[in-house]
């Protein structure tokens, strides 16, 4: 396989800076790999063949003129990403995996895309997902589902399965999801990449198209640590527009993933994330994990999170609560679908009605119609109310295990990759995996995920969870680097090495 | 099919009045409540709006700031408490003027509550009206029902709608229950309008202009029997959107309520549209305290802090209360109640106490006021301060006068010199000729001609009728083509004569 596929994404700033590739070559290179694997893995929604090639040759040409506009290049310009299509993009349309934004084309740009645009990364496309951001496997997506990578039969997580697989299968080096619940890292963990989901607040939620307002965060997807640090930076930091943003700098994230280490940190593993429902072969790679941090001088505690069973309870009224209203936005009279009634009186009423009942999917009505309830006079209390008052007694959960830890590990998810369709008609078992990750959601605090490994009885990637205390996302990858360069050194390369061949590839192994 | 009504008296002899105000005003900032777009009206539509305004996709709130400076200004001008921590809500209801649908705005935390203000009735009875509340929330759009015969949504053919206005900061001053107004009540109702409408505008905070929909009123009335204290089931009529229309509405509320209730009926729980043409209202949609807006905290936006030192120098900033001021100029100046009442209702006040300051007595700049300017300005059809006669010329003209120098026929030409722009009143004075003729000599061959034309009535005066000296005056004025100074000609008639004044 092409090595600048292969390469990730500090490599290849690190070539693109010392003129050893240009950043068309790259870009191209990448937009063959996708023409070449995506009818199997459809991680794409959109290709955005011109614009992205355009920009490459830009910096190209910047790079070449040399003087002040070369020096003022950001490191990454020039490295290709692709982006969920719940961001909104000048340019190319904007789906959220819904028919009833088919077609839209948004007139701005989300914060994090005028960064990027501003460091100059070619924008490689919009990347597929469950409608709206709801769902672990991609398969609510108007569009179809993604295919797992290392297996085309299998789920590739979600709601962010794009943006997973895109950069399991070396379709871009980086890509940009969303997490409202663990849709960043549990299709990290599933397809054996890296997925961040910062602290609520430290990237702008600006032009991500809200699912549930106080739970979603924008965050990195790659294959190495580093280059998820990288991307948290360049897409991070305080943003007038949205009132939610911290004004903290978090400018310090590549060098602590380059400085990797947990000497002498403590490291918690939270009781209630682990045990019933979790697959033998996730609790095998997790254990092998910690052992290789206590190897490495960490101090291994066990901490209790006795109100984490609640959380996904809470999390299941407080996110349809916040959808329902998110959602209510989308009615045919300004944008997007508009549908008529087949038959009777032609009314405001009715039109959004028709149009609401043909644009959503199922998963979607679910969950405005959960939230509608939830929220309603007379049950308001013992549903949102609740589900605030489970909130508050997980972030006291994690104040008192970060009391004891510096950090806190477990499994992103229970289990690995499940196949297309196995849990689509139980939406409980679908709920269920995101377990783990859901946690942090409610309590704004950052989690990474990265690989650690494949199951022993399925042979598919386990992915391993970091979870630092709010703010402390330098932590995270700190601590990340050191336990992925760990596991590589057991591993002789990257897990991504292992995945199976794809497309017109005759030759097998990566380089 | 119209309403059954009692007479005002009829209603007023069975049952006592509860009222109940939801006042919103239009902030006058810059920008939208939550948007950088810019707060203007009358310019084209959905000209003034961007992403926000109109709730596309990903898009986020922000608080506007200035908005809530004015809000807290709001709030203390009303004697409210002004809350440390405060909160958005989001009030959840589709309709097509409603962008995101649902509206932006406070719900349990308003950012102002517990206030009171005194409000005055014309023959001086005070009411005291306490306040509820005073909350933050975003206007919406304007829809235009077209093809209908209404106007209104329903049975429109198709309906246009107008962003410019969605996202324009509000603040709603919601009252407590006002009992014992009585047969004053539809007095009260416009004096608690005017009040607000003229606070707002004396904060800076609002362009207060009714007719544009900056100040807008939804009237709750209901009746209970004579004497009791459980309160009627009420009508909400919405949008009463001028003074008098506020007056009328109330009025006829009370009387449709008396009727309704005098036949053993019960009112109905419902909005009410007022019709300014024919001053009766009809049915609305049915309301009732279970509408069901699903309101939950805005999780887009952070809570808003008020902390005591922001919240006093908003305080330090405000002006004068409108009422506090007159009560203080009217003891200053020493107008007696119809004097001071006339000269606010012709709205000059600001004029007089500019006038005052430039040097003039209370009575001087009263004089010129109410006793020229006014009459002129009626007759241009414009405000007094438009005719553009500035408190110095008054007090130049003034001086002029007690002078002697020109007399108060001569001064009346001048001010029309002056408001024609022919330059200062001694510039016009000279440009004009005015001269008042006051060398002794002249004045006294006019009256020997006077006297002598008018031996009768000399003789009269000699007689001890003094006041028959008029028309030896006239006679004087006349001749000298008004150029003398009447009063001094008197003097001179009356010691011609050997009379003593």
């Amino acid at each position: 396989m092409n090595e600048l596929i292969t390469s990730t994404a500090a490599q290849l700033a690190a070539k693109l800076s010392a003129k050893e590739v240009s950043s068309e070559e790259v870009t191209q290179a990448h937009l063959d790999r996708i023409g070449d694997v995506d009818g199997q893995v459809h991680a794409f929604l959109h290709v955005n063949t011109e614009e992205a090639l355009t920009v490459a040759r830009e910096v190209d040409a910047i790079r070449a003129a040399g003087g002040e506009d070369a020096a003022g290049l950001h490191p990454m310009a020039g490295v290709p990403i692709a982006i969920k299509d719940l961001i909104v993009t000048v340019g190319q349309p904007t789906t959220a995996g819904s028919r009833i934004l088919e077609g839209w084309m948004s007139p701005y740009d989300a914060t994090v895309i005028k960064k990027i645009r501003a460091a100059k990364l070619p924008i490689l496309g919009k990347t597929n997902l469950d409608e709206f951001a709801m769902g672990s496997s991609t398969e609510h997506s108007a569009f179809g589902p993604t295919r797992n990578p290392w297996d085309l039969d299998r789920i590739p997580g979600g709601s962010g399965g794009g943006s997973a697989a895109a950069v399991a299968a070396f379709e871009a080096p980086l890509a940009l999801g969303t997490d409202t619940g663990g849709s960043i890292r549990q299709p990290g963990a599933v397809t054996g990449t890296v997925g961040v989901k910062p602290t609520y607040g430290a990237v702008s939620r600006y032009g991500a198209i809200a699912m549930a307002s106080s739970l979603d965060q924008i965050g990195p997807v790659s294959r190495s640590v580093l280059d998820a640090a990288l991307l948290q930076e360049l897409v991070g930091g305080h943003d007038p527009f949205d009132s939610t943003s911290l004004t903290d700098s978090f400018d310090t994230l590549a060098a602590a993933a380059r400085s990797g280490s947990v000497e002498g940190l403590r490291i918690g593993i939270v009781k209630e994330l682990g045990g019933e429902g979790f697959q033998p072969g996730v609790e095998a790679r997790f254990r092998d994990a910690v052992e290789l941090l206590r190897g490495a001088g960490a101090q291994i505690v066990e901490v209790s999170c006795p109100n984490f069973k609640y959380a996904l309870g809470a999390y299941y009224l407080i996110m349809p609560s916040e959808v329902s209203s998110n959602l209510a936005k989308f009615d045919g009279v300004r944008y997007g679908l508009r549908v008529l009634p087949q038959d009777g009186p032609l009314t405001i009423e009715r039109v959004m009605g028709a149009t609401r009942a043909a644009g959503f999917g199922a998963e979607a009505k679910r969950r405005i119609i959960l939230g509608t309830y939830a929220l309603s006079a007379g049950y308001y209390d013992a549903y949102y109310g609740s589900a605030q008052k489970v909130r508050t007694l997980i972030q006291r959960d994690f104040d008192a295990a970060f009391a004891q830890a510096d950090l806190l590990i477990s499994p992103t998810a229970p289990t690995t990759a499940f196949k297309l369709g196995e849990k689509l008609d139980d939406p409980l078992a679908m709920y269920l995996n995101d377990v783990a990750t859901i946690p942090a959601n409610l309590a704004g605090v950052p989690g990474l995920s990265l690989p650690g490994g494949l199951a022993d009885e399925d042979g598919l990637p386990v992915g391993i969870q970091l979870l630092a205390p709010a703010r402390e996302d330098a932590r995270l990858y700190r601590v990340g680097a050191a336990l992925e360069s760990l596991l590589e050194a057991q591993w002789g390369g990257p897990l991504l090495a292992k995945a199976p061949v794809l497309g017109t590839e005759k030759t097998g192994g990566v380089k | 099919m119209a309403d059954a009504t009692l007479t005002f008296d009829e209603a007023m002899e069975q049952f006592d009045p509860v009222l109940g105000f939801e006042v919103h005003v239009e902030l006058n900032t810059k920008t939208k409540m939550f948007s950088s777009a810019p707060n203007a009206f009358g310019d084209d539509p959905n000209t003034n709006v961007n992403e926000v305004d109109l709730g596309l996709p990903g898009v986020l709130p922000v608080v506007n700031k200035a908005a809530v400076e004015s809000s807290i200004k709001i709030g203390l001008a009303l004697n409210c408490e002004i809350a440390e921590s405060c909160r958005f809500a989001r009030k959840n209801y589709f309709y097509p003027d409603t962008p995101k649908n649902f509206q932006t705005s406070q719900y349990d935390e308003p950012i102002a509550h517990d206030g009171w203000i005194d409000i005055e009735l014309e023959d001086g009875e005070v009411f005291r009206v306490e306040i509820e509340r005073a909350h933050m929330e975003e206007d919406a759009g304007k829809l235009t029902h077209l093809g209908g015969a209404a106007g209104r949504i329903q049975g429109a053919e198709y309906s246009l709608v107008d962003y410019n206005r969605a996202g324009v900061p509000l603040v709603e001053i919601v009252t407590k229950p006002i009992v014992g107004a009585g047969r004053r009540a539809p007095e009260l109702a416009r004096a608690y309008v005017a009040a607000i409408r003229e606070i707002v505008k004396n904060l800076g905070v609002s362009d207060a202009r009714m007719e544009r929909g900056n100040v807008r009123c939804d009237a709750n009335v209901s009746l209970m029997p004579k004497g009791a204290t459980k309160f009627g089931i009420r009508s909400e009529t919405k949008n009463v959107n001028s003074l008098r229309s506020v007056e009328h509405a109330v009025r006829f509320e009370i009387q449709r309520h008396a009727a309704v209730l005098a036949a053993g009926a019960k009112v109905t729980q419902e909005t009410r549209h007022w019709h300014e043409d024919t001053r009766t209202t009809t049915a609305g949609r049915p309301k009732s305290d279970a509408d069901d807006y699903r309101y939950f905290p805005e999780p887009d936006l952070v809570p808003i802090h008020a902390s005591r030192e922001w919240v006093e120098s908003l305080r330090a900033q405000l002006p004068e209360p409108p009422a506090e001021r007159r009560k203080r100029l009217k003891t200053a100046w020493g107008y007696s109640d119809p004097e001071f009442r006339d000269v606010v209702n012709a709205g000059v006040m600001d004029a007089i106490e500019e006038t005052i300051s430039a040097g003039a007595s209370a009575a001087a700049a009263r004089k010129w006021w109410m006793g020229e300017i006014v009459g002129r300005a009626k007759v241009a059809d414009v405000d007094p301060a438009e005719l553009g006669v500035s408190a110095a010329a008054i007090v130049e003209l003034n001086g002029l006068v007690e002078g002697g120098k020109l007399n108060n026929k001569m001064a009346g030409q001048v001010l029309d010199g002056v408001i024609a722009g022919e330059g200062t009143p001694t510039q016009v004075m000279e440009a004009r000729g005015l001269v008042l003729v006051s060398d002794d000599g002249p004045l006294l061959e006019a009256i020997d001609a006077a006297l002598a034309a008018q031996p009768d009535v000399a003789d009269k005066i000699r007689a001890g009728k003094v006041q028959a000296v008029g028309a030896i005056v006239g006679g004087v004025m006349k001749a000298t083509r008004g150029q003398a100074d009447a009063g001094r000609v008197k003097e001179l008639i009356l010691e011609r004569l050997g009379v003593s004044a």
